[in-house]
């Protein structure tokens, strides 16, 4: 972007306090590792100042003082804590060193419209920010499962060696002890199998309900829908003990009277409990899709033959099909997920990853659980990734985005 | 079954129809012990009988589910581990069913019976005793400093060895430590605290360390909190301690001084099928003989409930080591020991619970 405003460089006064402040920052985090946050706040804020002054002081040109400052940093923190401080010195200084010439040469005001005040400057930028340290806060516990994974350790913890960067360190062993262990490849096979015919009767119910509710002359629509999606308010394990005696009842019918296998009829158990979860969220994603669906094309459609089912698959499915992905995306996320319901309503034949995962956290915190978190994560993300291009790829091809 | 893909089990089981394949669920807490029942127990006795046996880590919800299932009438579990304060309150419930112990488990290879063989240990009509654990501490070695501690009172000395400490979040086994450490006998401590001056004083004394403890609610957390080096020394059970010295290599050591003995075993639930509880009886007559409660001490160093089995606890299946030294019976270790008190615990435990809370709160 060109530059808006002219820009130009800022006394002391100013870029100052403002370095001392983001000293402060710093200097929490590192003094409340090393015992006290407050005096860790004091000495950042300190520092950074002292730092500032001697930058504009001595007019050190930019590409010596950015070297420079990131050099205190990095031996600053090895000399604290090693080869991770290191790297995390390096890091703090390269930012600082860059943030003091930002401020000190007044570029941050250099692609802002020439007359904002100053107020509508410091806003623009605290929103940024508050918007990063947010997206910090939802993301860093799962980057943290990561590396903890590959612990050589059978600990939740980082271990010296893994600090030190230290192969020894680290291991596959928790990966090869999920793909060879009996329990969790059963467990992982059991969801395989719940979620998506669970997903599956969840959406084409949920779906099949949402259209239903979307028309004007069914009676008591809300009070249908409210029923309908009390499973997602109601707390769960109020669900769940319900569905126990519930399912109990329904499993003794099965078991007893038509002498059906225990634990196919267990599985089924599992598998409508878990769609009874999923049908409020697609309910949901479909209502929101069928709000902006035309209704003229179905009397269209009906005016030149096609029967209400050829209607539904031909013009109305392909329009309100990214609601119905979403929706069974969350059903399956919620059967895929779910520990509570199962707990109550399966039996140990039907144990689910979710469930052993929760066994696992409770009798021995063992770093597996985080391999097979690392796995769903990745997994996820290449489902969401898969969905998303699906869809722009058929909205590119129906012609319904320029993208 | 494992190699065939998911759908063609699950068709295969709905074609199969009625359940024909010996099966047995068996429930227990899961981790390194559901592994030493697996290796000691259930392989065993699938070869010699050829029942399939399902294992559940249930164990903590226990008596919550049991109750739910014999409401519901579908009682799926066919044997259950089970602490032997949770037996006593299942027996007391009518939800466990009633052994005698010399015609329905075996005697002992010299052919003393069993209710001799087990002694004290049968504590309720229902329970088969199993296994002896305790509850003790463990220290980190590299932060006690040049003098380990040695008595359990260090716990509470925070000026020899400063740092936190984890203590589980109950008054169970704490009061009795605290009132120890006040200079109470051991002998006197349980007649000191049916007292409300004498739980007033073991509080007073757990006050001393509030600031300075951790308190855990699942047998994994003092051990991950010592590998991590937040605690210097932490509560919990003897097993969880043996794997973080002797499998894990951590910097740990026990501290034997004052542990308290606690039973764990098995009950089987009542209102069984005639066909299930035969089976259920052949298992636990099976997994609780002489041999087998010996072989279990391969797996885990807890001690084997029956006096018989003592003397055939060999070496560690993987480690090769002694077994004898580490189990909580041995004699070096059990120079000053608790038995669980459940006579007391169950009189006094909602009492004393809520005072617990209260202080823990304040």
């Amino acid at each position: 972007m060109a530059t808006l405003t002219p820009v130009s460089r800022k006394p002391f006064s100013f870029v100052g306090p403002v370095m001392a402040s983001a000293g402060a920052v710093l200097g929490l985090f590192v003094g409340t590792a090393n015992g006290s946050g407050f005096v860790g706040v004091l000495v950042g804020a300190a520092v950074l100042a002292a730092i500032a002054w001697a930058l504009m002081q001595f007019s050190v040109p930019e590409r010596i003082g950015r070297w420079s400052v990131f050099a205190l940093f990095a031996v600053a923190g090895f000399l604290l804590s090693g080869i991770p401080g290191l790297v995390a010195g390096g890091l703090a200084g390269w930012f600082y060193g860059w943030f003091h010439y930002w401020l000190f040469e007044g570029r941050y005001r250099a692609k802002l419209q020439p007359y904002l005040t100053s107020g509508q400057v410091l806003w623009h930028y605290a929103f940024r920010v508050i918007c990063g340290a947010i997206f910090v806060f939802l993301i860093t516990p799962i980057l943290v499962v990561l590396p903890l994974s590959f612990n050589a350790q059978d600990f939740f913890t980082f271990t010296p060696e893994m600090l030190r960067f230290d192969p020894e360190g680290y291991s596959l062993k928790h990966y090869r002890d999920f793909f060879t262990n009996n329990e969790w490849q059963r467990s992982f096979k059991n969801s395989l199998i719940i979620a998506p015919i669970a997903t599956i009767i969840s959406v084409s119910l949920g779906t099949l309900a949402a259209i239903g509710l979307s028309q004007s002359h069914v009676p008591g629509r809300r009070a249908i829908m409210a029923m309908l999606i009390s499973p997602m308010i109601v707390p769960l394990i109020i669900s769940a003990t319900g569905m126990f005696f519930f399912y109990s009842t329904i499993g003794n019918f099965l078991e007893g009277t038509l002498g059906l296998d225990k634990t196919f009829v267990g599985y089924v158990k599992v598998i409508l409990a878990h769609a009874v979860l999923g049908v409020p969220f697609v309910i949901i994603t479909v209502t929101a899709t069928l709000v902006g669906f035309d209704r003229s094309l179905t009397r269209a459609a009906a005016n030149m033959g096609a029967g209400p089912v050829r209607t539904f698959f031909k013009v109305q499915m392909p329009l309100i099909l990214p609601g119905v992905i979403s929706g069974g995306l969350f059903a399956f996320i919620t059967s895929f997920d779910e520990v509570v319901v199962v707990l109550f309503v399966g039996s140990a034949s039907q144990k689910t990853l979710p469930w052993q995962m929760f066994t696992g956290l409770r009798e021995q915190i063992s770093p597996t659980i985080l391999a097979v978190a690392a796995i769903l994560v990745v997994i996820s993300i290449a489902l969401l990734t898969t969905v998303e291009f699906l869809r722009r790829r058929s909205e590119k091809l129906r012609g319904m985005s320029p993208g | 079954m494992k190699k065939l893909s998911p759908v063609l089990v699950l068709a295969a089981a709905a074609v199969a129809g009625s359940a024909t394949a010996q099966e047995m669920t068996i429930v227990s807490w899961g981790g390194a012990y559901s592994n030493s029942q697996l290796r000691a127990y259930h392989e065993p006795f699938s070869e010699k009988t050829g029942v399939t046996i399902i294992n559940d880590d249930s164990s903590a919800e226990a008596v919550a589910k049991l109750r739910a299932m014999n409401e519901a009438g579908n009682v799926t579990w066919d044997v259950v581990d089970v602490v032997a304060a949770d037996a006593i309150r299942l027996c007391d419930e009518g939800l466990a069913m009633e052994i005698d112990a010399d015609t329905q488990l075996a005697a002992a290879p010299d052919g003393t019976p069993a209710s001799e063989d087990f002694g004290d240990l049968l504590v309720s009509d229902c329970f088969i005793p199993q296994i002896v654990y305790s509850t003790t501490f463990g220290y980190r070695t590299d932060l006690v400093g040049d003098t380990p501690p040695t008595d359990v009172c260090a716990v509470f000395d925070t000026a020899t060895y400063p740092g936190k400490r984890s203590l589980e979040k109950r008054p169970i086994n704490n009061m009795e430590w605290a009132l120890i450490c006040d200079g109470v006998a051991f002998e006197d401590v349980y007649d000191v605290l049916e007292t409300e001056e004498g739980q007033n004083r073991a509080l007073a004394k757990l006050d001393t360390i509030k600031d300075d403890v951790v308190w855990w609610s699942a047998g994994a957390d003092t051990p991950q909190l010592l590998a991590d080096g937040e605690v210097i020394m932490g509560s919990t059970y003897n097993g969880r301690l043996f794997s973080v010295i002797e499998e894990q290599n951590q910097p740990v050591a026990m501290l034997w001084d004052a542990q308290v003995f606690d039973l764990d075993g098995w009950i089987i639930p009542a209102g069984l099928s005639e066909e299930r509880k035969q089976r259920a009886l052949e298992y636990v007559y099976f997994a609780t003989d002489t041999q087998r409660l010996a072989d279990q001490a391969k797996y885990i160093s807890y001690g084997p409930a029956r006096a018989s089995s003592a003397p055939l606890v060999g070496q560690h299946a993987d480690l090769g080591i002694d077994m004898a030294p580490h189990m909580p019976t041995d004699p070096e270790n059990a120079k000053r020991t608790f038995l669980y008190n459940y006579e007391f615990w169950a009189d006094y435990r909602d009492d004393i619970d809520a005072k617990f809370q209260a202080w823990l709160a304040q």
